[in-house]
């Protein structure tokens, strides 16, 4: 009779987080209302740099965890955030999936033209989740128009792979080849007659991931679909997630 | 009786676990009186580069080069391109006992390493066997003798007066000058700049003009002077101004008034936007070849990134400025008595149980150190040798003679760095090495870049503000806990505490229960049979 009394608590349990985890919320769309206090996109956009900002967000990607704090990639229906050196414990970090809805205080800031929130940032989780679609941004490489997409996940059609160096590799393990497995791969594409370089960001997808796998099997002159989070360093600096032969 | 035999079992294992932690360790290395060669040897050798291709090439090849002369010595290495992740990778290697066989450090992590009991190999020994040490008579290569590394690189390795390390490289901070801007603002570069100096001719290149563009640059963004190491830029101004930063015996002495006015003087230029940070803005050389910056203090080591022709660049060749590059040592309090920092890797050894694993791994160590791989590895930045017969050899002297004869191998800002360190030996310093002393260096940075932000976040820096901040790297860094100096191995722990010595005699009066109790049942048997 005991067994059957915890078995029924534990359902009940059960279907009380289930409840309230959607609370009246629909499961896999972004809120587009704001709570009270919290910076629209635009608004986040057009703050000065060093200016306290307060926003909410939606996990999207991260890097991995290192001495008590981590760095997100998050996207609202609007726009792209950036968090930097986020603080958090191992075990709250597990929790911050892909998905996941948080509010956000913190000090803007922009390191070598990379928009984002300042580490050391307060935060919560709140309910909701919300994974973004990426929105193809092709028509953009090379033109000023592609910052206004800085930090959202994006995609990137029918690229064509450029040799990365003198002695024609595909990929480069560190910008130059001074690494080696495990590192940042580097690898460049063109576009109508453009070559832009993309990397893949070992913290974000590392050697084990499929994506890391997928470059490293790049052949000069494939045809491919990428897609990643746009980040920025002195100029586009997409962090990819995903390679796939171009439809 | 099934019960009680589970029970000693338990017990046992306890004891066993709990014998096992804080254990002596592994046995302190004796040298071999001969090397092995007919065993084969696999060595790991943890090697951290500058992100620079050319120098995992220099690496690559003094590996395919010794193992040609020790055919039975194999050496796999592992590539960081930071000392940070080397070190925690070592700390978390030391628990499961599968540290490195060779590996870059800096002396601050070894006084942790050796907080562990034969962890890292004393050297002392090494350096001076007759056939192994420094050049020894059994060695197959020509490595320089004790007293032609640098003494005083070679005393930076010292930890717990034991010597831990050898250096590998060295290098120290350098002040890159955009010459063009500085002339234009209508100074003259002088042999040693002045804090006052720098900061005075960053002012003047705060000035814009209505529509909000620099009037010096003619673009929207300046940063005037920009620091790379803010921890570097603390321990070197309070070193200059003589004031005190930690004692060898771990003793902090950081906190103290000098430390508030350079904080100040932090506050004052950044809220001008006469100054910021890496950690802040971004690398000092984007700024400086894209035209936005006049001083940036950087790594020699980083030499090959500054200038408007720099070999090396990290902004698109349409953001680049031309413009005349000068390389200074660091501002000065006191021109007269400059003072800078020594840096740059160092190689330590880990101690095996196989005492011939680690006399290999120290022939490949010192290998590291002949004038071959010493001169390509030092051409590769504004590094230089540690060792006189590198330094004076016909290969190096000729190197520094071509200086400005390409933009590439004989680039003349990184020959100016390096040329910078080899004049300057003797005005180098390093700050005393404890447990600890990392956390301390962390919290000299710290301090710098929090009041910068602050600043930035328009929020106030007063006495009240530094008060709060020393209070918060203390704890942040843990640095009110005195640190250890050395070794466990050589530290008196005093007398077991009250609870620890009841514990064992619980343990010890347990132990003669059970053994009465299995005794008493074994007279029954008996007694029975």
């Amino acid at each position: 009779m005991k067994k059957l009394g915890n078995v029924l608590m534990a359902s009940l349990l059960l279907l009380t987080v289930g409840c309230s985890k959607g609370s009246g919320k629909e499961a896999g769309k972004a809120d587009t209302e704001k709570g009270e206090g919290v910076m629209t996109y635009a608004e986040y956009a057009a703050a000065e740099t060093g200016s306290e900002v307060t926003i909410e967000t939606y996990i999207q990607g991260s890097q991995s965890w290192w001495e008590g704090a981590a760095r997100f990639y998050t996207q609202d229906a609007e726009g792209g955030y950036f968090i930097y050196g986020m603080p958090c414990t191992e075990e709250e970090y597990k929790k911050l999936t892909p998905g996941t809805k948080i509010k956000v205080h913190g000090y803007k800031a922009v390191w070598s033209g990379e928009v984002e929130i300042d580490e050391g940032a307060e935060w919560e989780i709140l309910d909701g989740n919300y994974i973004a679609e990426p929105i193809d941004v092709t028509s953009l490489l090379g033109t000023d128009g592609l910052i206004d997409k800085q930090n959202m996940k994006v995609s990137f059609k029918g690229l064509t792979v450029e040799a990365a160096n003198d002695a024609g590799d595909a990929f480069l393990y560190n910008w130059d080849g001074s690494g080696s497995e495990g590192d940042d791969l580097y690898f460049n594409v063109s576009k109508d007659g453009q070559v832009y370089s993309f990397t893949v960001e070992s913290y974000l997808t590392g050697k084990d991931t499929d994506v890391y796998k997928a470059v490293k099997e790049l052949k000069v002159g494939d045809k491919i679909d990428v897609e990643g989070f746009l980040y920025w360093y002195e100029g586009p600096q997409p962090h990819v997630t995903a390679v796939s032969a171009s439809k | 009786m099934r019960k009680l035999i589970s029970c000693l079992c338990v017990l046992l294992l306890a004891l066993t676990v709990s014998g096992c932690h804080g254990s002596k360790g592994m046995h302190a290395f004796v040298i071999p009186e001969d090397f092995d060669e007919t065993k084969k040897y696999e060595i790991t050798f943890w090697a951290k580069n500058d992100t620079n291709k050319t120098q995992t090439q220099i690496y690559e090849k003094a590996i395919r080069d010794f193992e040609k002369l020790y055919p039975n010595i194999t050496v796999n290495m592992r590539l960081y391109t930071d000392y940070g992740r080397i070190y925690n990778d070592v700390i978390t290697n030391i628990s499961t006992n599968t540290t490195p066989n060779v590996c870059i450090t800096y002396p601050d992590h070894i006084a942790t390493y050796i907080t562990g009991q034969n962890i890292v190999v004393p050297l002392d020994e090494l350096f001076a066997d007759e056939q192994y040490g420094f050049g020894g008579s059994a060695l197959k290569y020509d490595g320089p003798a004790r007293d032609e590394v640098i003494p005083k690189f070679l005393d930076e390795c010292i930890v717990s007066d034991q010597h831990y390390a050898i250096p590998y490289m060295r290098s120290t901070e350098a002040l890159y000058i955009n010459k063009t801007f500085v002339e234009k603002l209508g100074y003259e570069i002088p042999e040693i700049l002045t804090w006052d100096l720098i900061f005075e001719i960053a002012q003047a290149a705060t000035e814009k003009d209505a529509d909000g563009t620099y009037v010096l640059n003619g673009q929207k963004v300046m940063l005037p002077f920009i620091y790379k190491s803010t921890d570097n830029m603390m321990i070197q101004m309070l070193k200059q101004r003589g004031a005190g930063y930690s004692q060898p015996d771990g003793t902090v002495e950081i906190f103290n008034d000098t430390t508030k006015e350079i904080l100040h003087m932090v506050a004052d230029n950044v809220r001008t936007d006469a100054f910021s940070t890496f950690k802040i803005s971004g690398y000092p050389g984007n700024f400086f070849n894209a035209g936005q910056c006049i001083f940036a203090v950087d790594s020699t080591a980083g030499a090959t990134w500054m200038g408007s022709d720099a070999p090396l660049m990290d902004i698109p060749a349409e953001r680049v400025v031309p413009f005349e590059t000068e390389v200074r040592m660091i501002p000065q309090y006191d021109p007269e008595h400059p003072q800078m920092i020594s840096q740059g890797p160092s190689i330590c050894i880990f101690n095996k149980a196989d005492s011939q694993e680690v006399l290999a791994s120290w022939l490949f160590a010192q290998y590291l150190l002949t004038n071959e791989v010493q001169t390509a590895y030092a051409e590769t930045e504004g590094y230089i040798p540690v060792t006189s017969k590198a330094q004076q050899s016909n290969a190096y002297q000729e190197y520094l003679a071509l200086s400005g004869s390409d933009q590439k191998e004989h680039y003349h800002v990184k020959i100016a760095a390096s040329r910078l360190l080899l004049e300057n030996i003797e005005n180098t310093f390093v700050t005393p090495v404890f447990n600890g002393s990392t956390s301390l260096r962390d919290a000299a940075g710290q301090m710098i870049e929090d009041t910068a932000k602050s600043i930035r976040r328009k929020q106030t820096v007063d006495e009240a503000y530094i008060d709060k901040e020393f209070d918060n790297v203390t704890a942040l860094y843990r640095l009110d806990q005195k640190a250890d100096t050395g070794s466990l191995e050589e530290e008196d722990l005093g007398p077991l505490p009250a609870t620890a010595k009841a514990l064992l005699g619980v343990l010890v009066l347990t132990w003669i229960m059970i053994l009465l109790y299995v005794g008493r049942e074994q007279l029954k048997k008996r007694a029975q049979n």
